[in-house]
């Protein structure tokens, strides 16, 4: 049993953070929660760690209701909220000491589970948490928050202000807590983590768009992408904006990604408008829709 | 100093007691250009940023900003750069009118001038119905786009932007680079320190700094064939990692 979550809805206030979420996930699933700031992701974790109770439906984690059995809950979940919450003045082994005793436990009893991430900041035991960077305080939180052996992580945004290196490395932590038996659910806003997860919801104003796997999600987009590109970045987005038949135009990177409404659309007379506006080295190719392009096609 | 260059900087070098934080840069950003500045945690970005922007002295070397030298006329600097960051940009508890104006005052704009240049931001981001609402209460994409765009009332060369886009939903995102490729497009620079390598993916070209030191420099699609790889965050992390 891993975390059932059955039509969910929470309002603060005339705000709407959460309308009608269903989801499940899988004991040692990997599950991905992808959306934008405000999307209602934090509020629906705090719900799920019993710290925050709906205004409606149901949910529970490993079995255990949310509102009845939140106490068996928090002996078997583990939470990293979004912002680093550990305790600034203490040092780094004080912060598992003192969570591992919260819980009833010791670094020793459950030490197998967080040895391969806890070597890499073991070398500064002894410095305060505030001290640590950015990359080392996550992993200082990830430890604490498995020191109890938890069935059920849930990580609120752990690599935001992370650096690339400090990213893979979390990921790769990420997969092999998994093979530990750990049922994780995580959250991002950006997108290029969705295909690390297993399966995956996009959310977005407190509603989920999909739910899916990130290869099925990306199977159903149903238009066919072109990266367009030419000498002037500025020029062509204006242009493509302006072309009567454009469905969508986004800049991505060095290119534009663009669809087109008809369904025989030839790039050709594309190339033949854009030279008309006097736009050079144009080029137009068929491209592959990315998690991005299917979350904006549906937030469209 | 290439007239066309808006930073140029030699050997520009920050050390802290027996630490050296930034190592003899070199580099140029020239008109116009979208330059990203990216490097792991605690590469020395922030350091060299601060230089940049005429808040820290240098140990050594050169650096010329908007025309100004960095050790001789920081307050210069100050004066003809633009600055948004995601983690301070406008005051919450002010309207959207009353930050316009408030930076517009700090930047020494006219009252007259101050009130083309509201008039034309609120028109231009389509604020009108918020234009008295509080910045507290506006979505963060919002107030990205207003940061970004009181950070060009006093029409600087250059604006610096760290880290700037995290969090919003990829449209919002995309309507904010390409409020950047406009302003560069009307031939203000834009120096833009980020940890998402899809957005370094947007600029014409990126440094990359690894333990002081630039590592790489060039536009994303030659270090992408330099390294043999498909994408930005894969160039990032055959450098940082050795």
């Amino acid at each position: 049993m891993g975390i059932l979550v059955s039509n969910i809805s929470k309002s603060y206030k005339e705000v709407k953070a959460l309308h009608n979420i269903s989801f499940e996930v899988k004991p040692k699933e990997l599950f991905g929660l992808i959306g934008p700031d405000g999307a209602g992701k934090t509020t629906l974790f705090r719900i799920l760690t019993t710290l925050l109770i709906a205004n409606e439906g149901k949910a529970t984690i490993t079995g255990f209701d949310v509102l009845n059995n939140f106490k068996d809950i928090r002996k078997h979940v583990g939470y990293m909220p979004g912002r680093f919450s550990l305790y600034q003045d203490l040092t780094v082994e004080e912060n598992l000491k003192f969570f591992a005793t919260i819980f009833g436990t010791t670094i020793e009893e459950n030490y197998e589970l967080i040895e391969d991430i806890y070597v890499q900041i073991e070398p500064f035991k002894n410095r305060r948490a505030g001290k640590l960077s950015g990359g080392m305080k996550q992993k200082l939180a990830l430890c604490c928050a498995l020191i109890h052996k938890p069935k059920v992580l849930f990580l609120d945004e752990p690599t935001t202000g992370v650096d690339p290196v400090s990213r893979k490395e979390f990921w790769d932590m990420l997969k092999r807590l998994q093979q530990k038996n750990i049922t994780i659910l995580v959250s991002t806003p950006y997108m290029d983590e969705a295909a690390l997860c297993d399966r995956i919801a996009l959310i977005q104003n407190g509603e989920i768009l999909q739910i899916d796997t990130p290869e099925n999600i990306v199977k159903q987009y149903s238009k066919v992408i072109y990266d367009v590109s030419a000498n002037n970045m500025y020029q062509l987005i204006n242009s493509l904006k302006a072309y009567q038949h454009q469905h969508s135009v986004y800049p991505f990177g060095e290119f534009v990604h663009y669809t087109d409404t008809r369904s025989d659309f030839n790039p050709k007379e594309l190339k033949t408008y854009l030279e008309e506006q006097k736009l050079s080295n144009i080029s137009i190719e068929r491209t592959q829709a990315t998690i991005e392009d299917s979350f904006m096609e549906m937030a469209k | 100093m290439n007239s066309n260059n808006v930073i140029q900087a030699e050997g520009l070098t920050k050390i802290f007691g027996d630490f050296t934080a930034v190592n003899a840069i070199t580099f140029e950003v020239k008109k116009g250009e979208i330059f990203g500045f990216l490097g792991a945690n605690g590469a020395g970005k922030t350091t060299a940023m601060k230089m940049l922007i005429g808040i820290s002295l240098p140990t050594s070397g050169a650096a010329q900003v908007a025309g100004f030298d960095v050790f001789t006329k920081a307050e210069d600097i100050k004066k003809n750069i633009g600055y948004m960051s995601q983690k301070f940009a406008l005051y919450d508890d002010l309207t959207v009118k009353e930050n316009i104006t408030f930076f517009g005052g700090i930047y020494g704009l006219s009252k007259v001038k101050i009130k083309i240049k509201t008039k034309e931001l609120i028109d231009d981001l389509g604020l009108d119905e918020v234009a008295n609402q509080l910045v507290g209460s506006l979505p963060l994409g919002w107030k990205q786009k207003i940061s970004f765009s009181v950070a060009l009332l006093h029409e600087p060369k250059i604006v610096f932007l760290d880290e700037p886009t995290g969090g919003v939903d990829p449209i919002t995102r995309r309507q904010f680079w390409e409020m950047i490729y406009r302003a560069a497009h009307e031939g203000t620079t834009i120096f833009v320190t980020t940890h998402y390598m899809d957005e370094a993916e947007y600029c014409d070209r990126v440094s990359i700094m690894v333990n002081g030191k630039i590592e790489a420099l060039d536009t994303p699609k030659k270090l992408k064939e330099q390294f043999q790889v498909d994408n930005m965050n894969d160039v990032f992390l055959k450098l940082a990692r050795g």
